[in-house]
Parts: C-alpha cells; structure tokens; sequence
C-alpha cells in the first residue's frame, strides 16, 4: 500500500525535477560567469599577452580559501577601474568546476574574468609563475603594462588598499 | 600550569630575541622548541631520545590542502616514527582568525583520525616564524642535529596521493638514512596562507 501511493509522487517529482533542471541550466546558460579550464602554459600566454589596459592584475584563488573570498570584492571594485583588469586565476579542483566554482561566481556576482588552473605538480609552476611566491594564497601579481614593472603580494588584502595601489601606478 | 607557561614564555624570549627575522633554509639549524601537545602535556623534539630526525609538519585541521595531506601524514608517521624519523605536526594558525583551529578543534581532529603523532600548538606563533613556515602544509624535515634537510611538500600531487610521482619526503628520508645528500631538498606546491595574528 505504502509502497504503491510512493509511485506516482515519485513520478511527479521526477518530471517537476526535470522542470526544475531545464529552467536551472537555461538559467546558468544565460547568466552564469564563464570559467575556462586552463593549463600552464594557457596561463603563461595569458600573461605574456594581456594588455588591454594599462593595468593587469591576477589574483590566485580557491573558493576554499577564506582570505581569498574575503578580498574578491575588493578586485571586483576595481575591475570597474577603467585602466584595470582583473583576472581571477582559481585553484579549486576542475572537477568541482560545475558544483562550486560556478554556482560560487554567479552568487557573488563575479563580473571579472574567471580561470581554472588545472594543475597539480605546483612545485613545476610556481616558480615560473613567480620566483618569490611559497606557494601560498591568496596571491597576486599586478603587471603594469605601460612600464613592464611587475609587483607581487603573497597576501590578503584590506579594503581600499588595491585602489592606491592602482593609484600608485600613475 | 604556572610552569608550562614560564617554559613556553622563556622559549619565546629565546625565539624572538635570537631569531625572529630569519626564516630556515636547507642546511641551516633549526632550533628546538616546546609547545602545547593535544593531551595537554607539552612536547619538544629532545623528548624523542632515540630520533635520527624529525619530520616537522605546520598543518591545521581547516585547508582542504592539508586535509588532503592528513592520511598521508599519518602514512608517514607509521612507516618512518619506528625507524627513527617521527612526525611532529604544529598549527601555526591563529586561533581568532580561525575558529576551527581552535585547541579543542585540534583535540576532536586528532580523536577522529586517532592521530599517531603529537599535534602541537603554536599559540604565539614564533615557532612557526623562526622556521619561515608560509602555508599549510609545510614540511621541514630536520636531521639528528637539527639541520634542516628538506623544506617542501609531502608529494607532487595534493590531490591523489597514488598519482604522485615525487614523493619528496619519502625520498629526502630514504637518503638520510643511507647517508646521502638529499637530492630534492627544495620544494614548493600551493597551500593556505597562515593565518597571523592581528599585530
């Protein structure tokens, strides 16, 4: 008996959870952050040829990471810069691309661009991304494209400290 | 109690009048140290009489890296404490800032997981300081004399232990123990900044 009425609700919620992924995924298509899946040298390409504005800051990331969520906003505010772009460079996992990092983006609004590093013998890459970096994050590298000076932090951010950074570099 | 703290004051002194600028680099002598162990006593690397070195691992209950690490920690202790190497595990990481590394955290984590190895605090953070520690988790593997003769990761993939190709502690002890240089005794990998405290 119990068995039998279980039937038909599970159907319901069987079509009503299909209902619900159709309008999720048209939902994430339209409006979610993109987020590439990139490798070493996609990154040192990256980094060798962005230079759309005078200013291109990388921040190191992982939605883990607490300082790093902490300070996202802080970049964000400055991505409206219109000398700066930031790019968010993401450690997480690729597989936790789809069930954490995106839903992680798009609830927080990130507007800035978005990559997944998909490593993970760091001790072959860290020190091509930057000689004095431990391996630690947060962690950022701010390249002035103007004067090809190069400026490295292996730290989290306070509020209002990347503008005068940014502002330092004028 | 009283006396435990006069001990952890006087390591401290010690620790910040002597050496609180540099941080370790292979080949330099690290210093001994007393903190607080998970059972409550307090531990330095002198009470282990019979060790030809010590694996000194910073790592904390809270980064998913170190997470990631902790069976392979306890991997490390099984194998090696017995031939002489034991696992020392300290928390550099403010407890304020994080909560979850909190002492009574640590005491749960090390229950859970029936840690083998001490599992020391370094409320003051100058041991993890003096030895430049930056991240979890951080290995600094010493000799019988203190020497520092590896400073890195446990392996090169954090994320499948059965993946690594370089099993970089693993190495550095193999070649202590037959008396040979460690070949890589530098490493770097990603991990969770300590969380300092607020000065």
């Amino acid at each position: 008996m119990l068995i039998l009425s279980f039937i038909p609700i599970t159907g319901i919620m069987n079509k009503f959870g299909l209902l619900l992924s159709i309008l999720l995924v048209t939902s994430i298509a339209s409006s979610a952050q993109n987020v590439e899946i990139i490798k070493y040298p996609d990154l040192h390409k990256m980094m060798e040829t962005e230079k759309s504005t005078d200013i291109t800051i990388y921040n190191f990331w992982a939605t883990w990471c607490a300082p790093c969520v902490k300070e996202m906003p802080y970049f964000e505010k400055i991505n409206h810069l219109e000398n700066v772009k930031v790019i968010f460079i993401s450690f997480d996992e690729a597989s936790k691309i789809h069930d954490r990092v995106k839903p992680y983006l798009k609830r927080k609004n990130i507007q800035a661009d978005v990559y997944l590093l998909d490593e993970t013998d760091f001790n072959k890459i860290i020190d091509k991304i930057e000689p004095s970096w431990s391996g630690a994050i947060p962690a950022t590298i701010l390249i002035n494209n103007k004067t090809n000076k190069r400026l490295f932090y292996e730290k989290g951010f306070k509020e209002g400290e990347l503008e005068e950074i940014v502002r330092n570099q004028n | 109690m009283r006396t435990v703290l006069l001990i952890l004051c006087c390591v401290g002194l010690f620790v910040s009048s002597k050496l609180n600028t540099t941080s370790l680099n292979v080949g330099d002598k690290a210093i001994d140290f007393t903190l607080k162990n998970v059972d409550g006593k307090t531990v330095s690397l002198s009470d282990f009489k019979d060790a030809k070195g010590y694996i000194v691992v910073f790592t904390c209950n809270t980064c998913p890296y170190a997470q990631a690490y902790e069976d392979r920690i306890i991997a490390l202790d099984k194998k090696y404490a017995p031939q002489g190497y034991p696992v020392v595990a300290i928390n550099p990481n403010d407890v304020e800032a994080k909560p979850g590394d909190s002492f009574e955290k640590m005491k749960e984590r090390a229950k859970e997981k029936d840690f083998p190895y001490p599992y020391l605090i370094d409320t003051e953070q100058k041991v993890t300081r003096t030895y430049g520690a930056s991240r979890t988790p951080h290995v600094f593997l010493l000799d019988k004399d203190l020497v520092v003769r590896y400073i890195g990761a446990i392996d090169n993939n954090y994320q499948n232990a059965s993946a690594a190709t370089e099993k970089y502690v693993e190495d550095a002890i193999e070649a202590l123990k037959s008396g040979k240089e460690v070949e890589t005794n530098f490493t770097k990998a990603i991990g969770c900044t300590i969380k300092w405290k607020e000065s």
